[in-house]
């Protein structure tokens, strides 16, 4: 009884120091991920800009299930609507 | 006077303010309301905006506004005598940073979570936003240069702190890689994290370091300021994850490590105030306390640093409205017994009245060398430390402070300078490298301007330093005053300070200004110039803002 309520107590300490260690720097890391994620999205769709991909035989599998990124991609790289004729979004 | 009665007086009074004013500040002007919908629940996002524990905030809030600074300014200021530094330490804590700091959350709370800059915008008017981004650069450039000068002077005088300050960098960067990558676990990497720094601090004295006395032409002061500032800008462009984000946790814990280390050897040795409870053989060029106390002891009692991360982070992260009293007061509180731990370092850290004077033999003097060995002495006697090891923990933990300070100033710089560049339409400046070397080279032309090119005068910004900061505080303030009264109520609580303020300020710009003309000192006569500029400024504006809310009450009251 008393070894789990140490464990118990251990776990929230954890719990508290990993939201000590994360919660300041949480916009910053997210804000690096969103940055990579948007390279890999510019290689994913590169070859339908005109851009040579060694790697296009891969990355158009990943095409669908970057689907619902897509929009929100387009937006934030600021083009209103799809920059691909046969490629429509919005 | 026994240190002990000065601890637990000062402890007290911080403790009873919390109790007492805190609570009334919170209920009857701020009128905190635990069933507001805070910002972090309205707009939760998981990522800026997410509900977090009081006690976990008040964690980060503490820690990322307790610097170097509070330990610097309290340890110039004894030279007028502990009591003087000592009533400002604990009634600015009680009566102006509790409330300005709780305020700044309450405001950004109310207002979407937005920053006291934005806010200024809004609530008082778009010119004084305008003033509020050139006095946060101004202070920003001062606390770059200040910091560097202080380190610089560390390292030389504690040759056993070089090998453990520049260690924890790699520890830093050791732990970071872990966490990020998930490889250990966060307690049992702190664990070997903290191992690891203090092993670096029992290796130190074995391994002193110093530099030639002159590279290049150059002393070695001016040699550790350019390392530091080359540290700086490279750190200031890594990823926050890989080094700012592990450091920053690294001094968290050395905080609260170092605060138990120090009262904990003040409690058990009982070591007696040597320095004179007023001093009234100050040194010759000492200026007059008034107004000079209220503007080198800036942290610890008030800063406007603490407006800006009350509303930039800790504001998004709010669970209840009613939470603002115990982060923003006590916060102020913890950062207020930084200071108290710092003024019995340096007033019973000395063995006689003459070491001390020794040490204090002119206005500038002293400074966190003072509070390293000074502490260092506490150590040893209440809990049998080596005085080389205390020395060097006491160093590491002085250093790592103002170098993560640094690091964060030198980052929002270059953000500043790459707005700059995004407004006026300049490609180049929009660059982060850039920006950098524009950050770092006005830095260190202050550092070097203010003293020449040994780059020992960079101390004597400090109080200009401190005159800025409290004009970013006064900011706040008459942020806070123009919600009060739009909301029709009291004002006093926060006006009062932000008058003081405006007149210590004031007061001390022009003093230092006759000093810096009598000096021939152009370069910080300009400087002195451009800030007091900006403080009249706020004051008209202070006065124009707060005339016309009235009028404006007394109109809708007919």
């Amino acid at each position: 009884m008393r070894i789990r309520a140490i464990k118990g107590w251990l776990a929230k300490a954890g719990q508290f120091a990993n939201e000590y260690y994360n919660a300041p720097y949480r916009a910053a890391v997210a804000r690096a991920k969103r940055e990579q994620e948007d390279l890999f999205m510019l290689y994913v769709y590169s070859e339908m800009m005109g851009i040579p991909n060694p790697a296009s035989y891969y990355t158009l599998e990943l095409q669908p299930l970057l689907l619902e990124q897509f929009h929100e991609w387009h937006l934030r790289m600021g083009m209103e609507h799809s920059p691909f004729d046969e490629f429509r979004c919005c | 006077m026994n240190a002990i009665l000065l601890m637990l007086l000062g402890l007290g009074g911080m403790f009873l303010g919390y109790v007492f004013y805190s609570k009334f500040v919170a209920e009857k002007i701020y009128k905190l309301d635990p069933n507001f919908r805070t910002p972090a629940h309205e707009f939760e996002d998981g990522v800026d905006f997410v509900p977090t524990n009081k006690y976990v905030l008040w964690g980060h809030h503490f820690t990322s506004v307790a610097g170097a600074a509070p330990i610097i300014g309290p340890a110039i200021a004894v030279i007028w005598g502990w009591v003087p530094a000592f009533l400002w330490v604990i009634f600015g804590t009680i009566f102006f940073a509790g409330v300005h700091d709780a305020g700044a959350i309450w405001a950004s709370n109310r207002n979407r979570a937005r920053s006291i800059g934005a806010l200024t915008g809004d609530v008082v008017g778009r010119r004084s936003q305008s003033l509020f981004m050139i006095v946060i650069f101004l202070v920003l450039l001062m606390v770059n240069a200040v910091f560097a000068t202080a380190i610089s002077g560390l390292l030389i005088n504690f040759p056993s702190s070089v090998v453990p300050v520049w260690g924890a960098i790699f520890v830093a960067l050791i732990i970071g890689q872990f966490i990020f990558r998930k490889w250990l676990n966060l307690g049992t990497v702190s664990v070997l994290g903290v191992i690891a720094l203090y092993a670096l601090i029992v290796v130190g004295p074995e391994a002193p370091l110093a530099l030639p006395e002159t590279v290049m032409g150059l002393s070695d002061n001016a040699t550790w300021i350019i390392i530091l500032f080359l540290y700086a800008a490279i750190a200031s462009l890594l990823p926050v994850w890989m080094l700012l984000q592990p450091r920053d946790y690294i001094n968290g814990l050395q905080l609260f490590i170092g605060l138990i280390l120090i009262y904990g050897a003040v409690l058990i040795s009982g070591p007696e105030l040597v320095a004179p409870a007023f001093n009234t053989a100050t040194p010759e060029g000492t200026p007059s306390l008034v107004p000079l106390l209220f503007v080198t002891i800036a942290c610890g009692a008030i800063s406007g640093f603490h407006g800006l991360v009350a509303s930039g982070t800790t504001s998004k992260q709010l669970d209840k409205e009613t939470d603002a009293r115990f982060v923003g007061y006590f916060g102020a509180i913890g950062e207020g017994s930084l200071s108290l731990a710092t003024i019995i370092a340096v007033t019973a850290g000395f063995a006689t009245l003459a070491d001390w004077q020794a040490v204090y033999h002119s206005f500038g003097q002293g400074g966190v060398t003072a509070f390293v060995s000074g502490g260092a002495r506490i150590l040893q006697e209440g809990l049998g430390f080596n005085v080389g090891i205390a020395e060097t923990l006491l160093t590491v933990m002085a250093v790592l402070f103002a170098g993560t300070t640094m690091d964060t100033g030198l980052r929002l710089q270059r953000y500043i300078f790459q707005e700059w560049g995004s407004i006026y339409n300049i490609k180049w400046m929009e660059k982060a490298a850039p920006a950098t070397l524009l950050a770092v080279g006005s830095c260190l032309l202050l550092a070097f301007g203010a003293g020449g090119a040994d780059g020992s005068g960079g101390l004597a910004i400090w109080p200009l330093f401190g005159t800025t900061n409290q004009l970013l505080a006064g900011l706040t303030l008459l942020v806070i005053t123009t919600m009060l009264v739009k909301l029709k109520r009291p004002m006093y609580v926060t006006l009062l300070p932000l008058l003081f303020l405006l007149v210590m300020t004031i007061f001390a710009l022009l003093i230092q200004l006759k000093g810096f003309y009598d000096a021939s000192d152009w370069f910080l006569f300009s400087l002195d110039l451009l800030v007091l500029i900006a403080a009249i400024w706020i004051a008209l504006e202070a006065a124009s803002t707060l005339t016309r809310l009235r009028k404006a009450n007394a109109n809708s009251r007919d």
